[in-house]
């Protein structure tokens, strides 16, 4: 194994982990906080305990985002020193408006967590207020880091390649920043949204807690305002960003379409199995004239080809065009569920039915819990695939900005094993967790009592 | 005062804090690997809750100065990451280990009959890091990381395994443990808080021991370092830490638990306060020095506009988050005087 592929390897590793509890250190305070509304404005015990077993979720995985996310800042210079030279004192300030904004998260997280008896409800409900938003800050503040490597500004280079009219913020504000930013914050919501809905879908299927299915009933509720309305809002900041994309990096957007050869009325390929070498795609439902108006919006507008792209500025077409159809696939099935449980809510709502006997809706949901974060990793290797062979799009290549330590491969090897465990250990500790086993813990809701030992935590 | 003198000197300021709130969360995972006596439950429970609310919020700081440096001394932050690839890779995985650990334990308490020991790892972790951490600036300081031209000619992969940056590792192991059981002190009663004073007592014993073979040390490892301990400016700051010493140790001795609080962070203070002005003007002594692998100024002013703004917004939050953990009554105090309770009830 090269260095150059066991860098990009461990970092993607390291990546991939983390954002699944960035998302989820983002998006669930957010449920958590409008579950702890609904008690203190309704003394609803269920919505307080709904409160406590997200806080207690949050807690845990807040905890492996903020160290794996220590984790990739140190890593950015182990892996990438070269690069960090050249893009630190550009893309810097990214990283230090994020430090403030997660620093302000992880102080009011200690209060909102260790508080519940420490603060009046008012206070303490108060004190998720900024989890939840400098939450989200984080998030959007550090992609202008990941979108200056697509889009890069603010600074010239000299013929010598010496960095000069430095410019820290057209750097942040760069070009792609704004779409890139809202699709991702989008995403996160989105995806944390149906995952909890899929688990409370799943109680309710079961049934084998009746007297909890007030409980489960709301927290489907919560999750599906979060989840379902971002699904709906999601495929529009996508058609922005993939025709904002064509405009920068047309070499992503072939890559993406698996367009090899530059066209006017050139189809949209659904599904498909791109062959680099012969510069076709096989197997794919082809929709005349689509990505052209996708694209530029006019069916007969020009996209540009890979053909036109020199060889060695290819992203690697498959990966990329693959992980954008799985993207794309996750993101119409949850808009589809998305209007499908709208409707249902709104009709059962009317007649005063329980939305709960619709169990082929249920089902559907549970089987779409996964939906929100395969279409988060799928688009972050679309992101960053598709950026190949740059670390900095068109300025800088990624084999120039690796280490020359030699060793890359153990340590990939070691951060591999670290996150296997970690990933099992916590989805032994999350099953237990659900499962309320042990019976104590300092839920000081009314069902806590009443059900000593059962099933009590609700997740 | 150029501008990357001030960065340098707000980097100074966060590694400082990293130290004192930080680096007492690592000796708090040393304690609770190191808990002993009738009260050993007790222990654990006082250092869980003691770190809980605020281990994360004090964690940042690392990573605030890991992203000041390489947005303000990108050069040095390429070298330190190139040449400590290896001691920088484990304090990962000391990281990470202790931070989940912390949190599977202390929220995973339910799960009955997880299979992995967490305080343990919790405990091992938190014993390993520091050493890591310490040793890295060790290398820094000693020489034994050579650069040219940005690039690592010498030092890398082993610059942290020498006698000096190993004596300094371990230094800032003791001296987290040392902040650690003077701080909890403070947040426990009765025998609870005489058994952390008894550690308090042994961690400055051992601390004491070790930072008088660093600095003879660093006479033959490290002899700019040495000579400039040993000469105003720092050698001051070298004197009044002796100074302040005996009076850290006696204040616990005496139980005088807050002035043994502000004795021991004091101490700190002058240790890295010392260091800094022994290092000036390196980051990587003997071939980068602050200014030469400062970013551009306008990245500089940038980090200087940000900086002042975002502690506007951090530094009440901070305020309100140890006052309504550390303030009176904290849970600590509270979990003990509720285990005395307990035992005297039995």
């Amino acid at each position: 194994m090269s260095e150059l592929f066991a860098a990009r390897t461990q970092m993607a590793l390291s990546l991939g982990f983390h954002i699944v509890f960035a998302a989820v250190g983002m998006a669930l305070p957010l449920m958590m906080l409008a579950a702890e509304r609904q008690w203190l404005r309704r003394g609803d015990p269920d919505a307080l305990e709904l409160a406590k077993t997200w806080a207690k979720v949050t807690a845990v995985l807040f905890a492996i985002g903020a160290v794996s996310g220590t984790a990739l800042s140190f890593e950015l210079g182990l892996l990438w020193p070269t690069f960090m030279e050249f893009a630190g004192p550009l893309f810097g300030l990214a990283f230090t408006t994020e430090g403030f904004a997660f620093f302000i998260e992880a102080i009011f997280l200690g209060l909102y967590l260790y508080g519940w008896d420490r603060l009046s409800p008012r206070a303490h409900w108060l004190c998720g207020i900024p989890v939840a938003v400098s939450g989200a800050a984080s998030g959007i503040l550090v992609l202008s880091a990941n979108s200056w490597m697509q889009t890069p500004a603010g600074f010239d280079l000299t013929p010598e390649g010496r960095v000069v009219n430095v410019d820290p913020l057209r750097a942040f504000f760069n070009p792609a920043y704004g779409l890139m930013a809202l699709h991702s914050t989008l995403s996160v919501y989105q995806a944390v949204g149906f995952a909890a809905a899929g688990v409370y879908a799943y109680a309710l299927l079961k049934g084998r807690r009746p007297a909890r299915a007030a409980y489960d009933r709301r927290a489907l509720g919560i999750a599906m305002a979060l989840g379902g309305v971002t699904a709906l809002l999601q495929p529009i900041s996508g058609d922005l960003l993939a025709k904002q994309t064509a405009r920068h990096q047309p070499a992503k957007l072939a890559a993406m379409e698996a367009q090899f050869e530059t066209a006017r009325g050139a189809p949209l390929r659904i599904g498909g199995w791109p062959d680099e070498a012969a510069g076709r795609t096989d197997y794919a439902i082809e929709i005349p004239g689509l990505l052209s108006f996708l694209a530029t919006g006019d069916f007969d507008g020009e996209v540009k080809g890979l053909a036109d792209i020199p060889r060695d500025e290819w992203p690697p077409v498959r990966v990329t065009h693959v992980a954008f159809q799985v993207m794309v696939g996750c993101g119409v099935l949850m808009a589809a569920l998305a209007v499908w449980f709208g409707v249902a809510w709104w009709r059962d709502r009317r007649a005063g039915r329980d939305l709960a006997r619709r169990r082929r809706l249920l089902r559907a949901l549970v089987l779409a819990a996964p939906l929100g974060f395969v279409a988060i990793e799928a688009g972050w290797t679309v992101t960053e695939v598709g950026r190949q062979p740059w670390i900095v799009y068109g300025v800088m290549r990624t084999a120039e900005g690796v280490t020359p330590a030699t060793g890359v491969p153990l340590t990939l090897t070691l951060f591999t094993l670290l996150y296997l465990g970690l990933a099992l250990a916590l989805v032994v500790l999350l099953r237990r967790l659900s499962r309320g086993e042990g019976g104590r813990g300092h839920t000081a809701g009314g069902r806590a009592s009443a059900h000593a030992g059962g099933s009590r935590a609700g997740v | 005062m150029p501008a990357y003198e001030v960065v340098a000197l707000v980097t100074l300021l966060a590694v400082v804090a990293y130290a004192l709130l930080g680096g007492a969360d690592f000796g708090g995972g040393v304690w609770d690997l190191f808990a002993s006596g009738p009260r050993k439950e007790a222990q654990r429970r006082a250092i869980g809750a003691a770190m809980g609310p605020v281990w994360e919020a004090n964690h940042v700081w690392l990573i605030f100065v890991i992203v000041v440096l390489f947005t303000a001394f990108p050069t040095a932050f390429r070298a330190m990451n190139v040449a400590l690839f290896w001691p920088f890779h484990l304090v990962l995985v000391g990281i990470v280990l202790r931070g989940a650990a912390f949190a599977f334990r202390a929220h995973g308490r339910e799960a009955a009959g997880v299979p992995v020991d967490w305080g343990r790892v919790f405990g091992a972790a938190s014993v390993i890091t520091p050493v890591l951490l310490g040793a890295s600036l060790g290398a820094l300081s000693s020489g034994r990381v050579r650069v040219t031209d940005g690039v690592v000619v010498q030092g890398g992969e082993t610059a942290w395994l020498g006698l000096f940056p190993l004596a300094v590792g371990f230094l800032a192991l003791a001296v987290c443990a040392y902040l650690a059981a003077v701080y909890i002190t403070l947040e426990t009663e009765g025998s609870l808080a005489d058994d952390f004073r008894r550690k308090g007592l042994w961690a400055w014993f051992v601390g004491g021991v070790l930072s008088i073979g660093t600095l003879l040390l660093a006479r033959s490892e490290a002899p700019r370092l040495w000579a400039a301990l040993t000469t105003p400016p720092a050698g001051l700051v070298v004197v009044a830490g002796v100074l302040l010493a005996p009076a850290s140790a006696l204040a616990l001795w005496r139980r005088r638990f807050l002035w043994a609080r502000v004795f021991a962070a004091g101490q700190v203070v002058l240790l890295l306060a010392g260091w800094a002005m022994a290092q000036w003007p390196f980051l990587i002594y003997p071939d980068l020095t602050v200014a030469d692998s400062a970013a551009p100024p306008a990245t500089l002013h940038a980090v200087l506009w940000v900086v002042p703004i975002g502690m506007l917004l951090l530094i009440p939050s901070l305020w309100y988050l140890f006052a309504v953990f550390k303030g009176a009554n904290p849970p600590a105090a509270r979990d003990a005087a509720r285990d005395d309770e307990r035992s005297a009830g039995r």
